[in-house]
């Protein structure tokens, strides 16, 4: 029998990782669904922190917040959202390649670059890629923490308010439905203005207490949310693209067995004609 | 009809609330203060304490909040709370039990004590009882 043997034998082993994928896609749409809930209860405190900020922003301020100031560009940072772990299709390829083609356009301009990674897989990348990570977070698993953000953003700040970054962005992947992931790049700082709701007119806030306080805080608590959203929308993500992944590569494993069944089949059959016609043939000569 | 303006509360956990309101008191860190339609815009921050909202038709409404800001425009109020809870999930064994156990801590105190700590707790547990007993009082 040609070949029977191992024909067979790689049936077995293609069957065993359909089965490992399959388990998987189950897996990622159990996880998918906790962590959609999660996007959609997180989403509003973002939402409501970005209205917020874009009425100061708009605002005659008597108190300049230094993220609201815009300065000449000679060096950005970002911070790059990442998932843990692999087997998510072109996930992160995606959202690296758009970081990658933007930071060509700031070394055209001479601007320099720096990193916060959250994410083995942003870590990874920029190890190989090389880029100067000043913060790398990973392991926050399947229930993101606000607290697990809060270093990485600390960083980023720091550098901002000592003027060794003069923009920052933020890079995640966001969760538009179960079949589309997109990867997205925000401008966090200085605070892009918004066009919307401009008034003619001068206003300003009645502070209670001050408004350095206020405005300090914030700041920080609108830079923390829009990076924990961030965080939340990407893992929302990573299960969605490898619930799919997962989905196709089972299929591709069906399609593989029943090619590789029907090639062991024709050359069982093959073989037994050949002990036939052997068989036969012996006997002739014998008889 | 009373006039009315849209109102937001969020927490960082979900929606508390989101419509129409004739007006809402707040415990801000100056004092309490009660906003009303067209309100001139406003900035504070917020105490442990409760959420008073009359919603348009005059119906009252109360929320815990454990902190955070208040934005206040013309036309739109924003509450971005740190914890928000409806008045009706309070819990209010677990608000005494939370009172008890700060007072305790700070009777006691040892050395890695802190009491800076203690003392926002136990402001967050009397000011939960005063929701409470509010809405008993309706």
């Amino acid at each position: 029998m040609a070949g029977g043997k191992e024909i067979k034998s790689k049936i077995g082993s293609i069957n065993n990782t359909r089965k490992i994928t399959s388990a998987m896609e189950k897996v990622a749409v159990s996880k998918m669904r906790k962590a959609q809930d999660r996007v959609a209860a997180t989403r509003p405190y973002a939402e409501g922190m970005r209205k917020v900020i874009g009425n100061v922003a708009n605002g005659n301020l008597e108190y300049r917040h230094p993220y609201l100031v815009e300065r000449e560009v000679k060096r950005v940072g970002y911070i790059v959202i990442s998932t843990d772990r692999g087997l998510c299709g072109g996930l992160n390829t995606n959202e690296f390649k758009k970081v990658a083609t933007d930071l060509k356009r700031w070394n055209d301009q001479g601007v320099t670059t720096e990193f916060a990674v959250i994410g083995n897989k942003a870590t990874a990348f920029f190890k190989r890629y090389g880029g100067k990570v000043v913060a790398a977070q990973a392991g926050s698993g399947d229930v993101p923490r606000l607290a697990d953000v809060i270093g990485s953003v600390k960083v980023m700040l720091n550098a901002f308010d000592e003027g060794r970054i003069d923009r920052l962005f933020l890079v995640y992947n966001k969760f538009v439905n179960t079949m589309k992931q997109e990867p997205v790049i925000e401008q966090l700082l200085p605070l892009p203005k918004t066009d919307l709701a401009k008034r003619k007119h001068n206003w300003d806030y009645i502070y209670e207490p001050d408004p350095q306080p206020i405005l300090d805080m914030l700041m920080n608590r609108y830079m923390e949310s829009q990076v924990f959203q961030g965080v939340v929308e990407n893992l929302a993500s990573e299960q969605a693209a490898r619930m799919v992944a997962m989905k196709a590569a089972t299929d591709n494993a069906g399609n593989l067995m029943d090619e590789l069944k029907l090639v062991y089949n024709k050359a069982r059959q093959a073989a037994i004609t050949q002990e036939l016609s052997e068989i036969v043939a012996g006997a002739a000569a014998v008889g | 009809m009373a006039m009315t303006v849209q109102l937001d509360v969020v927490s960082a956990e979900e929606k508390i609330f989101s419509g129409l309101v004739e007006s809402v008191q707040v415990t801000g860190s100056e004092g309490e203060l009660g906003v009303l339609p067209f309100h001139a815009p406003l900035l504070t921050t917020l105490k442990p304490g409760m959420v008073r909202i009359v919603k348009q038709f005059g119906e009252e409404h109360l929320i815990y909040v454990a902190g955070g800001v208040l934005e206040v425009q013309p036309d739109n109020i924003t509450v971005l709370a740190d914890v928000a809870v409806r008045g009706e999930d309070l819990d209010e064994q677990a608000a005494l039990d939370a009172q008890k156990r700060a007072e305790e801590a700070m009777q006691h105190a040892s050395a890695d004590f802190n009491y800076a700590e203690a003392a926002a707790q136990l402001a967050e547990a009397i000011a939960q009882l005063r929701v409470i007993q509010k809405m008993r009082k309706k």
